[in-house]
């Protein structure tokens, strides 16, 4: 005589096209090419980075190109002490948002090459890309942010990106 | 002579005051959903001269499902712009549904006017898949089955029931691709004869092509707007007098799926047969279904039936039902119908029902 049936499994997997949309391929583009590049908002002049297009505050296309520098500021970080599973990199090591200098939206970056105890909020970083033939339309073309030596951002110049 | 028109459903009389959709298309691969969206928005504020800072609220229609990424509806909201911060609210559903909440909202009497928008691709996964996972999780998602193979058991239990023939489902979409042809967003129109049409090869049988939706990228806007705010935004408001939606088991085995009761019950609730109705707008996507709609709503031959073509002309993922409620508005505003009934569906087989009664004074 059979079990009876008490649980069974419903594997469901769903593939997609992702649409970048207009914005988001100028900014992919430019990472192909070891470039960030931001959007402008016609009204409130702020600058986003990996911009889906349009500026938040204003609902407005954000149609002016800005190609930005290298350099940025850690506005806020995290020491990853956990493991987890798929994990990449050797812990710890430190997740931060990253303000690029000339933008005005910050976006999480791996920090590296800095003790996980000298991390701080104001240090000052720089992009650190892959090998030009490695580069490609993908965030994974920046390794990862490094302390560039300039002395600590004020916190006035960066306390709006909190 | 009143400047309002007697409500069956609320008391506060609300109005749609503006309109606006993307151009319904098969695959929109340049722009991503807050590109599509945002000049929507613009048209549908710029229509009527307003901006988004004279709306209280916004409330959206969408789902995560149909993209494959987590909080679309919060990205979409870059399109409207919300600094400063404002009451806000998504529904997981046809913006039909989320022009239903934004009118409870209205009916409160703190705000005067209200953003709804909604957005559906179709074109990134598989959609028969994707909405397979909209059906009860034990019993039917795991059999994979797609609308159209459904539909098509609605199609053949129609035919059964002796109610309908496969040259009706052809008469139906005949005539909404024809009618398409006058409405510029259509994805699909042409102009012909029913014959021609059962010439075509099944898609499930009993369904042909032609009774089948396109597959249709898009998305829409409504503005709605209270009391004398409608009147002074819009020449001729189209005021939602009757409003209501009703829901069906999702055991699809359990319902007679050759009749509508969640529509027929909506119907009855907005007050659908109280008065003449001179324009349809159904939310039908396959053929058949609008002749169960249209059974259950007790129209007449005199009705005009989905003048845009309807969901066959495009279908738009949860913005076809308040693209009807779009059409049906400028009906009104145009003088074309002083009363039309716009509907809107979800799910299954026409499992959950939504009917907006709009009326011109």
């Amino acid at each position: 005589m059979s079990e009876p049936v008490t649980m069974m499994a419903a594997t469901t997997r769903l593939d997609y096209v992702f649409t970048a949309g207009v914005a988001q391929s100028k900014n992919l583009r430019g990472l192909e090419q070891g470039k960030f590049i931001g959007q402008r908002c016609p009204k409130c002049k702020k600058v986003y980075t990996l911009s889906r297009g349009s500026c938040p505050v204003d609902g407005l296309p954000t149609d002016e190109i800005v190609e930005l520098p290298n350099t940025g500021t850690v506005t806020t970080y995290c020491v990853v002490n956990v493991p987890f599973a798929g994990q990449s990199i050797e812990i710890p090591y430190i997740c931060a948002q990253i303000l690029l200098d000339g933008a005005n939206l910050s976006f999480m970056g791996l920090i590296q090459e800095i003790p996980t105890d000298q991390i701080r909020m104001g240090l000052r970083v720089e992009a650190v890309w892959v090998e030009p033939d490695q580069l490609g339309p993908t965030m994974a073309s920046v390794k990862y942010f490094r302390p560039n030596g300039e002395p600590d951002a004020e916190f006035e110049t960066y306390k709006e990106y909190l | 002579m009143s400047r309002f028109p007697e409500l069956v459903s609320g008391h506060r009389p609300v109005g749609v005051v503006s309109f606006a959709q993307y151009d319904n298309v098969r695959r929109e691969d340049d722009h991503n959903e807050v590109e599509m969206l945002m000049p929507v928005v613009a048209e549908v504020f710029g229509a009527i001269g307003i901006t988004k800072d004279d709306v209280g609220f916004i409330c959206s229609g969408s789902t995560d499902y149909l993209v494959g990424g987590p909080f679309s509806f919060v990205t979409a909201l870059d399109a409207v712009g919300v600094w400063p911060p404002r009451a806000e609210s998504h529904v997981e559903a046809d913006g039909a549904w989320a022009l239903y909440e934004a009118w409870v909202l209205l009916q409160e009497g703190e705000i005067d006017a209200a953003l709804v928008y909604c957005f559906g691709r179709s074109s990134p996964g598989d959609l028969s898949e994707v909405l397979a996972l909209q059906l009860d999780p034990y019993y039917m998602a795991p059999l994979w089955p797609d609308p159209t193979s459904l539909a098509a058991l609605q199609a053949q239990a129609l035919i059964d029931s002796g109610r309908a023939t496969e040259a009706d489902f052809a008469a139906v979409a005949s005539r909404a691709r024809r009618s398409a042809l006058t409405n510029p967003k259509a994805q699909v129109a042409y102009d012909r004869s029913p014959e021609e049409l059962m010439g075509e090869e099944y898609e499930v049988a009993p369904l042909r092509r032609h009774a089948l939706p396109p597959l249709t990228d898009g998305c829409a806007a409504v503005v709605l707007a209270a009391g004398d705010r409608a009147h002074q935004l819009c020449q001729r408001p189209a005021f939602i007098t009757g409003f209501d939606h009703r829901i069906e088991t999702h055991a699809i085995g359990a319902r007679d799926l050759t009749r509508s009761p969640s529509t027929q019950l909506a119907g009855e609730k907005a007050g659908v047969g109280r008065k003449a109705v001179d324009v349809a707008e159904l939310h039908a996507p396959y053929a058949h279904q609008e002749m169960i709609l249209v059974d259950a709503l007790g129209l007449g031959d005199e009705v005009a039936l989905s003048p845009s073509g309807g969901a066959l002309a495009a279908n738009p993922m949860m913005s076809a039902g308040l693209i009807r409620i779009g059409e049906a508005a400028r009906a009104i505003w145009s003088g074309g119908a002083d009363r039309a009934v716009a509907h809107a569906t979800s799910g299954p087989c026409l499992q959950q029902n939504l009917v907006c009664v709009l009326e011109g004074v």
